[in-house]
């Protein structure tokens, strides 16, 4: 990026346009500007990643559609720059498109994670990513049993994220229903859920052939990752930056006040079920990568980094969004180099910025205590 | 005068304890008003239901003249809520933000405009907190706080401001102040509702008294409240001195 705050004052349209685009967050410091470069460059990234799934998507494109070749062509440059880059950096792993597959999932799932967790977290639903995560690996097992039962040719995750979705729906319901403590409904949804999945599978294993990697689903793993699957997070990181874009202030607003937000006359319960919708499915999203025990990790972790450092809401949601596609490339490079775990590898180095964050800010007194 | 607020035979219930009982009262337009009542009294249930925040088991409110399932001019009101100043404490969240929060009832799903900015920089003008706008809202004390509030409720170009005791855990010197510029904004037409512990400053400053203790002991205007005997009457006889729950 050549804007800096020199540049700035000098050259009026562009940088008017683009402060007015991005309402009161009004860069002044090298550091803000420094933020929005990454976030410039995460897009970028983003956009290249669904650019690259969709490629891989149009090659299987009916023939009458015509851009099947086409795509076809593409990709296969695209396949021969990876070979390249692997030739260049002595890897083994730009050359597969199942390597990108993964890699892909991975970058918009850093992106989407942080952005719906930065509201769950500072709406103390922190522990819903969990729960809903639980859901997600009923949902697994549910699909994995309609589809030995129907033979149904489609996504096991396509049933995950209806049975996620309708989990996270009916967690609400009772959570408004039930006359105790908050995080009672959650515990009982998330092992109640776990509990289902695990008698599916079992009860499904007498009488159908699962070939399905059960453990790629608990720990998360690069070779689960389905061209369908990369599709559909292609398809719902979109649609999930879209809904936030265009719900952010609402967001904020129920998040930081609810009630005054309700005398507002917001629909706060409607944003409600939209916020732990859109946690549903980035869930079931990451769990490919992630696992079902650790994706609540990069809801929580990356905000809780920001939250330390940040000065405002707008740039805790720039600095979790960074802090979150740093730790999957990093923790994806580093599974990738030895042969371990892309979930743990990036959890870990997740709560590696987190202390990094906390040494840095050196107010992690006056972020916990109440007044 | 029209009614911004009024509220007929209400009753409201939590579970089996009766909290408020056949309350009736109207609230007129540039009223300042002080809601009073002892702790548990149905104070803050009162308020919850004229604002809509709770539904009555039994009776009608309006609001601006509309039944109040109706109304939908949210940003007609700025309400700040009891123990606010815990917000934000660990939100990461600016002074400006806050205040912004006032024109989004305004705008809707579009983005802010320019005027909107101007708004939010008068309201920040007029509560003196324009040199705090970019810090971070646990960084400020009470009375600081307290102002953010009310600079959110002015950007909202609210016609009503609800108060549930604003000022629990702010100084005397900031508390004063805090007042004084209600009684400005006051003057300059906006109808106010506030709840409040401390009846010596109350009395000084509102124009009006509902006092309540479930039932209505006394409405109107702070003069007669003072000479009438609804105080000690809704606060028991045997209560000289008025509770307060924190020190």
């Amino acid at each position: 990026m050549s804007l800096d705050t020199t540049n700035a004052d000098r050259v009026g349209g562009p940088v008017a346009n683009l402060t007015a685009w991005l309402g009161w967050f009004r860069p002044q410091r090298r550091r803000e500007w420094v933020e929005l470069g990454g976030i410039a460059l995460t897009a970028i990234l983003g956009v290249a990643m669904i650019g690259f799934i969709l490629l891989d998507w149009l090659r299987f494109a009916p023939e009458w559609a015509v851009i099947g070749p086409y795509a076809d062509l593409l990709f296969g440059q695209f396949i021969v720059a990876g070979m390249w880059m692997d030739h260049y950096l002595g890897t083994n792993v730009f050359s597969h498109p199942f390597m990108w597959r993964a890699i892909a999932t991975g970058v918009l799932i850093g992106i989407v994670a942080p952005l719906v967790g930065t509201y769950l977290v500072h709406r103390q639903m922190a522990l819903i990513g969990e729960t809903l995560a639980h859901t997600a690996f009923a949902g697994v097992a549910v699909g994995l049993l309609f589809i030995a039962l129907t033979g149904w040719t489609g996504s096991l995750l396509f049933v995950a994220l209806i049975v996620s979705a309708l989990g996270a729906v009916g967690l609400q319901w009772l959570t408004d229903r039930t006359n105790t403590y908050g995080d009672v409904p959650i515990a009982i949804v998330l092992s109640g859920s776990f509990a289902v999945g695990t008698l599916l599978i079992s009860w499904g294993r007498d009488f159908t052939s699962l070939a399905i990697d059960i453990e790629g689903f608990l720990f998360g793993s690069l070779a689960i990752v389905t061209a369908e699957g990369a599709q559909l997070v292609a398809v719902l990181s979109v649609v999930v930056v879209a809904l936030v874009a265009l719900n952010y202030k609402q967001l904020l607003f129920i998040t930081f006040d609810e009630q005054a937000a309700r005398v507002a006359r917001l629909e706060v319960d409607r944003y409600n079920t939209l916020l732990i919708v859109m946690t549903a499915v980035v869930v079931v999203g990451a769990m490919q990568i992630l696992g079902v025990i650790l994706v609540a990790a990069m809801l929580v972790i990356p905000v809780a980094t920001a939250s330390q450092v940040a000065e405002s809401f707008r740039e805790t949601l720039y600095l979790s969004i960074l802090v979150g596609q740093l730790s999957v490339l990093g923790g994806l490079a580093f599974a990738i180099g030895a042969s371990l775990p892309p979930g743990g590898s990036i959890v870990v180095i997740a709560i590696g910025f987190y202390l990094l964050s906390i040494a840095l800010s050196g107010r992690s007194g006056t972020s916990i205590s109440m007044h | 005068m029209k009614s911004v607020v009024t509220v007929e035979d209400v009753s409201f219930a939590y579970g089996e304890k009766v909290a408020i009982e056949d309350i009736s009262l109207s609230i007129e337009a540039g009223d300042f008003l002080g809601l009073i009542g002892p702790n548990g009294s149905g104070k803050t249930t009162l308020l919850h239901i004229m604002l809509g925040l709770k539904r009555p088991d039994f009776g009608s409110i309006t609001l601006f003249g509309e039944p109040i399932d109706e109304f939908d001019d949210g940003e007609r009101i700025g309400y700040v809520s009891q123990r606010s100043t815990d917000r934000g404490s660990t939100m990461p969240v600016t002074v400006r933000e806050v205040v912004t929060m006032g024109r989004f009832a305004h705008v809707g799903r579009s983005p802010l405009g320019t005027d909107d900015h101007e708004i939010v920089d008068e309201a920040l003008e007029t509560v003196e907190i324009t040199d705090l706008a970019d810090r971070r809202i646990n960084q400020l004390s009470g009375g600081q706080r307290q102002r953010t509030f009310i600079a959110r409720a002015l950007a909202s170009e609210a016609d009503l401001l609800a108060l549930d005791e604003p000022t629990v855990g702010v100084d005397a010197e900031s508390r004063e102040r805090f007042y004084g510029m209600l009684d400005d904004l006051n003057r300059e037409g906006i109808t106010i509702i506030l709840i409040e512990h401390d009846i010596d400053i109350l009395t000084k400053h509102v124009d009006k008294v509902a006092c309540i203790n479930r039932e209505l002991y006394h409405h109107g205007d702070t003069v007669s409240f003072l000479e009438s005997e609804a105080l000690s009457e809704a606060y028991g006889a045997a209560h000289g001195v008025i509770e307060h729950d924190h020190p």
